[in-house]
């Protein structure tokens, strides 16, 4: 999985497979991540506006 | 693994095994499942649970009385090479735990790395491969009897033939003890080999033109099983009868064994 | 008592029904898990599979309930990626229920596995030759995609939606959506095909065999065809048995409609592409071997020809024909026809390709071999049904996954 690993060969088979899964899973980590992130700027600037009003 | 053994020529191992010597005593299956502590239990009725490392099948010709006759075959793991080591069962293991070394041919188990996962049995069409359904119990009495070379498996994992592959640790020790870089023919054979009361099981390098092996698998009576799916084993058989030979493989109605194109090695 | 946690605007069984419903289900789960736990600690002998069966019930249950669960990442893909709006209305459910049969399939892998400790193997030491280490991969990064789409929908929850990192959470993962169920369809298609690919690549057993492109033997892509076939199909069977135990419609027609066309497309497509690969198979591949196409299926008392035709002909063109018709697949008892049939269909496929490769002899003096599974494979193949209903019943109950349920059922 990881190139430490002792049967990792840096052959076109590893490329291409674990290329394609942490391709995959770093587009879900990324994404996941950037609703959060996101998710808590909103609450932020919610929490602003309302501020704002009083 | 190739890079480490360029310096020497690869072996090959592998056994040819005379079937019209074999009388299916059954001393070969005894004598592996001692030397590689393979274990039994109370009751072994249900033979698709037990584990023989080397298995006797007996052939019929199917013919009729007074026709009938009747072959044993000692049947080992053939330790197929396929197509560059592409064996059927080691391409197959999701965990790397089976290994084709190509320095001496032997398909390996390593068994605290299987997790049971049995895909390789599936794709082993010999049924060389065997599971651990339970936990390996000797009884008390016995457990002084089991050879110190050889690692016992857990419950949950696979297990196979290994052409005795702690013999050739065995061997390859004793001589670089005693200065030297290779070993001799007789140094390294595998328990069902020197088990046969008949003789019938050579074994030896198929590449070194000195080894008997070399010479037996040349015989036009010499043949492997299935051979037409491309396994490439080094397992050979020997039989002067036709029909034996033939049982070696499936062929449609109406083809000719000669006629067909089977790859060598 | 519980009125608070249910979505507004639709009604819900008393709350004793309700739990009575998931007390009988719980009882058979708990059968399921006592069974699950006698095979974990006393260990595989507990099943009837033995060295001839290496592969036996689970991984057809495995196979068959990942195809069934494909409705998920293609119902998805035609949502978010070819933009088919009106499947909105069902791609929650069709998402819940792929959560379910993929959670289902990872527990029984866990089941099956000798050694389950060591499960973790797969992914450290892969050998990333071996197909089932692409469905190793493929399957829990699927999985980790379904709870992705999943989760929004458990914070559309009355209760939970008025927090405000839940409700923002949930409307921002909305909105990347299509990326998740990109990714989902692209690791779908791969491990739907090295399920395939599984038996295909098994040069030992001419049986599974089958040449193919590069790497992926043809199986590899009659699989995930397959899964996008008869997956959608399953959807809508759920949807229409929960709209007869619930007594209400749920999904408008017009939807139902274009799921089914679209399955028909593929089912057609696909049986087209699966009697190209059975004659090719059956003319050029295993007589190569040294085998007749009749010799996989004489000499035993189940596998008869009768197998194959089932598969290709009863459960293959016969749907494919009524759910492409629109007079055919308008008529309810032939669409409820169609859509079992086909998912009947895509389960055999998977039992073919598991069971009997195994039953199968290869060499010549070999005899079939046939199993029955103990009680304790039965029971932990029927856990995760009993599983997927509880999950369903109480998903159905407090949360919103049906958007047309309102409006189909209005209370006064």
């Amino acid at each position: 999985m990881l190139p430490f690993s002792f049967e990792w060969v840096w052959d076109a088979g590893h490329i291409v497979f674990m290329g394609g899964l942490w391709y995959s899973l770093s587009i879900l980590g990324m994404g996941m991540t950037y609703c959060v992130i996101k998710t808590i700027i909103d609450i932020n600037s919610n929490d602003q506006t309302e501020n704002d009003h009083h | 693994m190739k890079k480490e053994h360029n310096h020497m020529k690869n072996k090959k191992f592998g056994m040819c095994i005379d079937l019209d010597k074999c009388t299916g005593c059954g001393s070969c299956m005894v004598a592996c499942m001692s030397e590689n502590n393979v274990p039994f239990r109370e009751d072994e009725t249900d033979k698709r649970k037990s584990i023989t490392w080397i298995t006797v099948y007996k052939i019929t010709n199917n013919r009729p009385f007074p026709d009938t006759e009747v072959c044993y075959m000692p049947r080992p793991c053939m330790h197929c090479e396929g197509h560059d080591g592409h064996s059927p069962c080691v391409s197959v293991c999701p965990a790397t735990a089976t290994d084709y070394d190509m320095a001496t041919g032997i398909v390996s188990q390593i068994y605290t790395r299987c997790f049971g996962c049995r895909y390789c049995m599936g794709a082993c069409p010999y049924h060389a491969r065997y599971f651990n359904w339970w936990d390996p119990v000797w009884p008390a009495e016995m457990e002084k009897y089991l050879s110190p070379d050889v690692s016992p498996r857990m419950r949950g994992v696979v297990e196979k033939c290994n052409f005795c592959y702690s013999r050739y640790q065995r061997a390859l020790d004793k001589a670089y003890c005693e200065g030297r870089s290779d070993i001799e023919e007789d140094e390294y054979q595998t328990a069902c080999t020197q088990g046969c009361p008949a003789g019938a099981i050579t074994f030896g390098d198929l590449n070194n033109k000195s080894h008997a092996v070399y010479k037996l698998k040349k015989s036009p009576n010499a043949f492997r099983l299935l051979e037409r799916l491309g396994t490439n084993p080094k397992v050979y058989y020997l039989s002067s009868k036709e029909w034996v030979r033939k049982a070696g493989d499936n062929y449609i109605k109406g083809e000719n064994p000669k006629n067909i194109k089977k790859s060598h090695h | 008592m519980d009125s608070a946690l249910i979505p507004k605007g639709v009604k819900r069984c008393p709350l004793p029904i309700f739990i009575l419903g998931i007390v009988i289900i719980g009882i058979v789960l708990l059968w399921g898990v006592y069974a699950m736990i006698l095979c974990w600690l006393k260990g595989l002998n507990q099943t009837n599979m033995n060295d001839y069966y290496g592969f036996a019930l689970w991984i057809w249950a495995d196979l068959a309930i990942i195809a069934l669960g494909g409705g998920a990442f293609f119902t998805g893909l035609l949502r978010y990626i070819f933009g088919l709006d009106e499947l909105k209305n069902i791609i929650n459910y069709a998402v819940l229920i792929g959560f379910i049969c993929y959670s289902s399939a990872l527990l029984i892998l866990a089941i099956d596995v000798g050694q389950p400790l060591r499960s973790w193997f797969i992914f450290w030491h892969a050998n990333v030759h071996s197909m089932l280490t692409e469905v190793a991969f493929c399957l829990s990064c699927y999985f980790s995609v379904l709870a992705i789409e999943y989760i929004p929908l458990v914070l559309e929850n009355r209760q939970i939606d008025k927090i405000p990192f839940f409700h923002h959470l949930g409307h921002n993962m909305h909105k990347v959506m299509a990326v998740f169920a990109a990714t989902g369809a692209f690791l779908s298609c791969f491990h739907q095909g090295s399920l395939g690919g599984v038996a295909g690549v098994l040069y030992g057993r001419p049986f599974a065999y089958r040449e193919g492109l590069l790497v992926w033997p043809w199986t590899f892509f009659l699989f995930t065809w397959s899964a996008a076939a008869c997956g959608p199909c399953f959807t809508i069977l759920i949807t229409k048995i929960t709209e007869f135990i619930t007594g209400k419609k749920l999904v408008k027609d017009n939807v139902i409609d274009l799921l089914a066309k679209i399955s028909g497309w593929m089912l057609g497509s696909y049986i087209i592409a699966k009697i190209i690969d059975t004659i090719y198979w059956a003319t050029v591949t295993a007589p190569s071997l040294g085998f007749n196409l009749m010799d996989f299926y004489k000499d035993n008392s189940f596998y008869g020809i009768w197998i194959l035709i089932v598969e290709i002909a009863v459960c293959g063109i016969l749907p494919a024909v009524i759910l492409l018709v629109p007079k055919f697949r308008q008529n309810k008892l032939l669409l409820y026809t169609a859509i079992i049939l086909a998912s009947i269909g895509v389960c055999l496929n998977r039992w073919v390709m598991v069971l009997q490769v195994m039953a199968a002899p290869v060499m010549s003096f070999d005899t079939w071999a046939l199993y029955i599974p103990s009680w304790q494979e039965i029971a932990t193949t029927i856990l995760p049904v009993a599983y997927g209903i509880i999950l369903i019943m109480i998903s159905f109950r407090y949360l919103p996954i049906f958007p047309q349920e309102k409006e189909l059922n209005s209370i006064e």
